[in-house]
């Protein structure tokens, strides 16, 4: 940098011309390039079976028996529901579950939703399966979470909690616009009505972070999905 | 600097210049991805390939790249395998690229890797380019293998998934937190430090040079 420098390097070697540097950077670019193309060109296909491979095991685990999957994206602000095919850049959040019974017959199942919302560290994201017949949410699995190993993160694994889960109470409002209760998270034990979560005893932002995520997208998606239950039964069919 | 032998470069990676307990180099993936001994040897075989492959083409390309612009072609040419690993990883497995997070990307920033295209690979042949990748890759193996085993053992109470002590074990949980991890790295150092210091005493008393 110094003025110093700038007097040495001259005596030091013959300075490169700088045709030679770009013509060199641009040749060792366009290899580079090349490389990333082909990497890409070879795992592409992979990778989607992969995530999509992830998104089925999860969607099967909240909601068991369930085969076949409709996508769907819905604007919770909009209070549309639109099939992914339809949707430039959407992201799904809504998968319409079906599945066979004795006969062979299909199914409709109910429907998995996705949620997210803030945790103890950084944001939780979560499934949840709603039954539109018993209004009911049926089951819960946590995708992503940062939560403390050991403490938080007992929202994914731990039995009880998760036994909250299997039949929680959302039934709607008279005039199907929102929930006639809202989820709410109460301390250990304290658990009297079929709407309430019990909290993990030493996990209780993560609880409470479960239940006010779980109450944020059910307020909305729960009368949006009764809103389009015709076309969710027949799922594009 | 007299070119190393093909022995050395292959083995001064793995013990005498480990990156990681040695050199004190990639201490943020050493810390970061070490919680468990599957991440561990994931982060491993990520860091090895980019050293490797980098490695190789850095001392490829040697005659040509001038000094001036030497340090634009080796991040690129170490940013392109990373980008190949970040691709691969994903292609194996979805549950072990979301475990290692930011940390493959961050592989480029990696200083084992710039060094080594800058100290070594820029200087020697391809064949002991390639020996000294893949040394100096088993040494950081060796080195997050440590960390992560002792992290897994004590603050999950298993080893590779598989429970060690029964249900009665309570896990360590700090070993698993990120505190763990400057105590683990803390601890191996110290070792480290204490054997090599003993190894200079024993063998030469009058050299002071350290």
């Amino acid at each position: 940098m110094s003025a110093t420098a700038a007097h040495t390097v001259p005596h030091a070697h013959k300075p490169t011309s700088s045709l030679y540097m770009i013509v060199l950077l641009g040749a060792v670019s366009t290899v580079c390039g090349l490389i990333i193309v082909v990497a890409d060109m070879v795992t592409a296909e992979t990778i989607r079976n992969n995530l999509a491979q992830i998104t089925r095991e999860a969607v099967g685990e909240v909601l068991p028996g369930s085969t076949e999957l409709v996508k769907y994206v819905a604007d919770l602000e909009a209070g549309t529901i639109t099939p992914l095919a339809e949707v430039t850049g959407g992201a799904t959040n809504l998968f319409a579950c079906f599945g066979t019974d004795e006969s062979g017959q299909r199914r409709f199942l109910g429907c998995v939703s996705k949620a997210a919302g803030k945790g103890y560290a950084g944001t939780i994201e979560a499934l949840y399966a709603y039954s539109p017949d018993a209004q009911t949410i049926t089951g819960f699995k946590v995708l992503e979470s940062k939560e403390t190993p050991g403490l938080g993160d007992k929202i994914i694994l731990d039995n009880d909690f998760n036994a909250n889960f299997t039949n929680l109470d959302v039934a709607l409002n008279g005039d199907m616009t929102a929930l006639a209760n809202p989820i709410v998270t109460v301390k250990h034990g304290k658990k009297t009505d079929p709407w309430q979560i019990d909290a993990i005893s030493g996990a209780t932002v993560s609880s409470k972070a479960v239940g006010a995520l779980l109450d944020a997208s059910a307020e909305r998606m729960i009368p949006l999905i009764h809103q389009h239950l015709e076309e969710l039964r027949k799922g594009g069919a | 600097m007299a070119s190393p032998s093909y022995k050395d470069s292959f083995v001064n990676g793995i013990w005498k210049e480990n990156p990681v307990f040695v050199q004190v180099l990639g201490m943020c993936p050493a810390l970061a991805i070490t919680n468990s001994v599957e991440n561990a040897i994931a982060m491993s075989c990520a860091v090895m390939f980019v050293l490797v492959t980098s490695n190789a083409l850095v001392s490829i390309l040697r005659k040509w790249v001038p000094k001036e612009v030497r340090i634009a072609v080796f991040i690129l040419i170490i940013a392109t395998f990373v980008t190949v690993t970040d691709y691969a990883v994903k292609a194996i497995s979805v549950p072990i690229y979301k475990a290692m997070g930011p940390f493959i990307a961050l592989i480029v920033v990696n200083c084992i890797i710039l060094s080594r295209a800058e100290a070594f690979s820029s200087k020697n042949n391809v064949l002991k380019s390639i020996l000294d990748g893949l040394g100096m890759g088993i040494g950081f193996s060796i080195a997050l293998l440590c960390m992560g085993g002792v992290r897994e053992i004590l603050g999950s109470g298993s080893f590779l998934g598989h429970p060690l002590f029964g249900a009665n074990y309570e896990p360590w949980v700090i070993f698993v937190l990120p505190s763990g991890g400057f105590f683990t790295l803390g601890a191996w150092l110290f070792i480290f430090a204490w054997w090599r210091e003993r190894g200079a005493r024993n063998k030469k008393p009058e050299g002071h040079q350290a």
